[in-house]
């Protein structure tokens, strides 16, 4: 590419997650422009499309966290339009977008799952919630995490830890969304693993380890710098950190996801991880955990990512493949 | 604690100063609620959660005007430093704003700040240690709740009615306060379209109020952005008319102007003033004099007593539209009848948590504040407050139809689990429900 790149950030949108993408696309504007790229920031409005035409930016960058910008819909126009962008096509983003769907994928790739339900609110009201809820701790045991089926951030999401707890936790979760997920809680060391691939192949940036104050890594703690204590590189032995890096390389894989991407994870005390998520735009806001992972590899945040938008262009989401994994191996 | 074989290792806060900060700066977090409402400020949203005035509804032609004159005329003036205390003519004219009002001071009493929220900063901070206490109705302006939150001062709440500020209440926990001897060092109250309850302390009960305060040897503070907005008939006496040694009085041309100029005022008696002027010197040497002048000159040169009929004309509109749009759409709940301001306080079916509806809102693009914002302990789960100031009547009734129908979600989801016996308080995390934890633009 003869001139710099010109690339647009989406970032806003009218999801509950509209703030947190916010701030991720002006941190990752201010880097871009650091690394000498074009970027200008947009929300996502009925002026899009035009201004998308009009400018005919090489790349497009959707920063936009929750429905609309994970679910693919806003990377289905964009391919429409025939605009290359940074991240993973639409057909992986809406695996990755609904958890129980991710926890199947995840499954048949051979990475370790916790057991979960995914319920939506009809089935309650039909069958009556005492019954399944009693059901469900029955199976899955205390503590039990609940969380929206789709959406990021930690919104809706509660940990609970007696029965007694479970219906407010049901009604606090369903306030985001229709359908709920609950899982076996699996104690241990919560870490996040950031893949990163500039064309090269997928590689794993060393692991955060989160430890929030209040022991739930909810949305303040998330949001607020100082409320959660970050290791990185996490706190694990080399045989556990070796593991937890193979496990996001897989699910990168495994989902044909490009560019980036951050799987969460649950390290137990035998060293074993657990799959929780993958998140295909996750956060870049100041505290969140991708940026710390390049920063503890000793990256320049602004040059990889000029690299990324690199990767991306002249090959929109239709054309271009997920790559294959650096170095594949078992579990 | 690590697991065992783990490595040692130093971790990150992303924040060198985390111990460094002051206790009463540790609970300034990021929110929940708070990052919703970045939803509501996009069109696609109805917000009945702000109280933003209508500037539509202003003369900005000659508000335009007036400001470019005022910098071509007088600009070494009005964007040089100025007075402590205000500039004396706006001072002067102040005082034909609180006539109706019947404030009776000399302009030597009153000390301009910036926005009356500056003044309420400045009261508590030379009234006010750690652990005194002060009295607040309840509900109250999270403003406030955020500046005695921020000296630390403990915040007892004495419940409202129809009629204001209950003084049966008053008496009962000042009473409770001195047995138990703690300091009570404020009331504050919003004796006029209150906000967020939307109602106004009766003609009645201010002489009662007011001596109350008087025989508990407490200072009361009036806080008065909304006296000139009441829909119908003259406003009621002020409290400081009754008592101008033992009331200070605040006032704003937030609502009956514009809040970007950010202009307020207090008038205090004589040896409390001398303390707020030193205090107010301290934070910020002197209120802006551009936005001083500038509303010296629109009060000067434009009929702003015309001007506020408007406002109280458009607002009176919207008010009766919102309290239509309840009372067909929204049967099942409660709600205050405002006789002016911006609020109306809305108490819902029992067992509904509107903290915990408002991701659903956000959802169906209708937002509104919850009840919780406005208490200092966590009060207020089943109301929330709607505010019809800025929205047209038509939005309003869209927005009350939105709510209505997450409000019917949310019951049944209620009889699903269980009913009004599910209990709160859980939220996404052991720390409890959020709480809106300091005043933001949105909340005003």
């Amino acid at each position: 590419m003869e001139h710099p790149p010109r690339v647009v950030v989406l970032a806003g949108g009218l999801s509950h997650e509209r703030e947190v993408s916010l701030r991720s696309g002006r941190r990752v504007a201010e880097a871009l422009r650091d690394a000498g790229c074009v970027v200008e920031v947009r929300d996502v409005d009925a002026q899009l499309v035009p201004a998308l035409q009009a400018e005919q930016p090489d790349v497009v960058w959707p920063l936009l966290h929750g429905a609309t910008g994970e679910d693919g819909a806003v990377r289905d126009v964009l391919d429409l339009l025939g605009l290359p962008y940074v991240g993973a096509t639409p057909a992986a983003c809406r695996m990755a977008w609904d958890k129980p769907v991710a926890k199947s994928v995840a499954r048949a790739a051979g990475l370790r799952v916790p057991e979960s339900v995914a319920l939506p609110h009809g089935t309650f009201r039909e069958l009556g919630a005492q019954g399944v809820l009693a059901a469900l701790v029955e199976r899955l045991g205390l503590p039990l995490v609940v969380k929206p089926a789709r959406g990021g951030s930690a919104l809706g999401v509660s940990v609970v830890r007696e029965a007694g707890a479970l219906p407010r936790a049901m009604v606090d979760c369903f306030a985001y969304g229709d359908v709920a997920l609950v899982e076996r809680f699996v104690e241990g060391v919560e870490v996040a693993v950031s893949v990163i691939d500039s064309g090269d192949g997928p590689r794993a940036l060393p692991a955060v380890e989160i430890v929030a104050d209040g022991g739930v890594y909810d949305y303040d703690a998330r949001y607020t710098a100082g409320a959660t204590e970050f290791f990185c590189p996490a706190r694990l032995t080399e045989t556990s950190a070796a593991a937890a890096a193979e496990v996001a390389v897989r699910a990168h894989v495994a989902f044909g996801l490009r560019h980036l991407s951050r799987t969460d994870l649950i390290v137990d005390r035998d060293g074993t991880p657990w799959f929780l998520e993958v998140n295909v735009a996750p956060g870049m806001t100041e505290t969140s955990l991708l940026p710390q992972s390049v920063e503890a590899a000793g990256e320049d945040a602004g040059t990889l990512y000029r690299r990324l938008v690199e990767a991306a262009t002249g090959a929109s989401g239709a054309e271009q493949a997920p790559t294959e994994p650096a170095a594949p191996s078992g579990v | 604690m690590p697991p065992e074989g783990h490595q040692a290792a130093a971790g990150s806060r992303l924040d060198r100063w985390v111990d460094t900060y002051a206790a009463r700066t540790r609970g300034m977090t990021a929110s929940e609620i708070r990052a919703l409402f970045a939803v509501a400020s996009r069109p696609e949203v109805v917000s009945l959660a702000g109280g933003m005035p209508f500037l539509s509804a202003l003369p900005l032609d000659v508000v335009g005007n007036a400001l470019a004159r005022l910098v071509a005329e007088r600009g070494t003036v009005a964007l040089q430093y100025g007075s402590g205390q205000g500039d004396p003519g706006l001072r002067e004219k102040i005082l034909d704003v609180m006539a109706p009002q019947q404030v009776d001071a000399h302009p030597d009493d009153i000390v301009v700040t910036t926005g009356s929220q500056q003044a309420l900063d400045l009261v508590t901070r030379i009234f006010v240690d750690p652990g005194d206490v002060v009295v607040a109705e309840a509900p109250s302006y999270v403003g406030a709740l955020g500046v005695f939150r921020s000296y630390q001062a403990d915040v007892v709440h004495v419940p409202l009615d129809d009629d204001g500020l209950i003084p049966a209440a008053l008496e009962e926990t000042l009473a409770r306060l001195t047995r138990e001897g703690r300091r009570v060092k404020l009331l504050y109250t919003v004796p006029n379209h209150h906000n967020p309850a939307g109602v106004t302390l009766s003609a009645e009960r201010r002489p009662q109020i007011v001596e109350i305060a008087k025989r508990y040897g407490v200072l009361v503070l009036e806080d008065d952005p909304y006296g000139l907005l009441g829909f119908e008939g003259d406003p009621l006496p002020s409290m400081h008319s009754l008592n101008p040694e033992g009331v200070i009085y605040l006032g704003s041309f937030s609502k009956t102007f514009a809040p970007g100029f950010r202009v307020g005022w207090a008038v205090a008696p004589h040896a409390v003033r001398e303390k707020l002027v030193l205090a107010s010197e301290s934070a910020i040497l002197c209120p802006s004099s551009f936005s001083q002048l500038a509303v010296a000159t629109y009060l000067e040169t434009h009929d702003w007593k015309h001007q506020v009929g408007v406002f109280r004309e458009l607002y009176r509109e919207r008010s009766v539209a919102t309290l239509d749009a309840l009372a067909d759409m929204l049967p099942a709940a409660r709600w205050t009848t405002p006789k002016g301001g911006f609020y109306v306080w809305v108490t819902l079916p029992e067992g509904l948590d509107a903290t915990a509806m408002l991701p659903r809102a956000v959802t169906e693009r209708v937002a509104y504040v919850p009840g919780t914002a406005f208490y200092a302990d966590g009060q207020g789960r089943q109301n929330l407050r709607l505010s019809y100031c800025y929205p047209t009547s038509e939005r309003i009734r869209e927005g009350v139809r939105r709510l209505a129908g997450v409000v019917e979600a949310e019951l049944e989801l209620l009889e699903t689990f269980g009913g009004p016996g599910v209990p709160t308080g859980l939220a996404s995390g052991p720390g409890g429900r959020r709480q809106v934890q300091s005043p933001s633009p949105d909340l005003t």
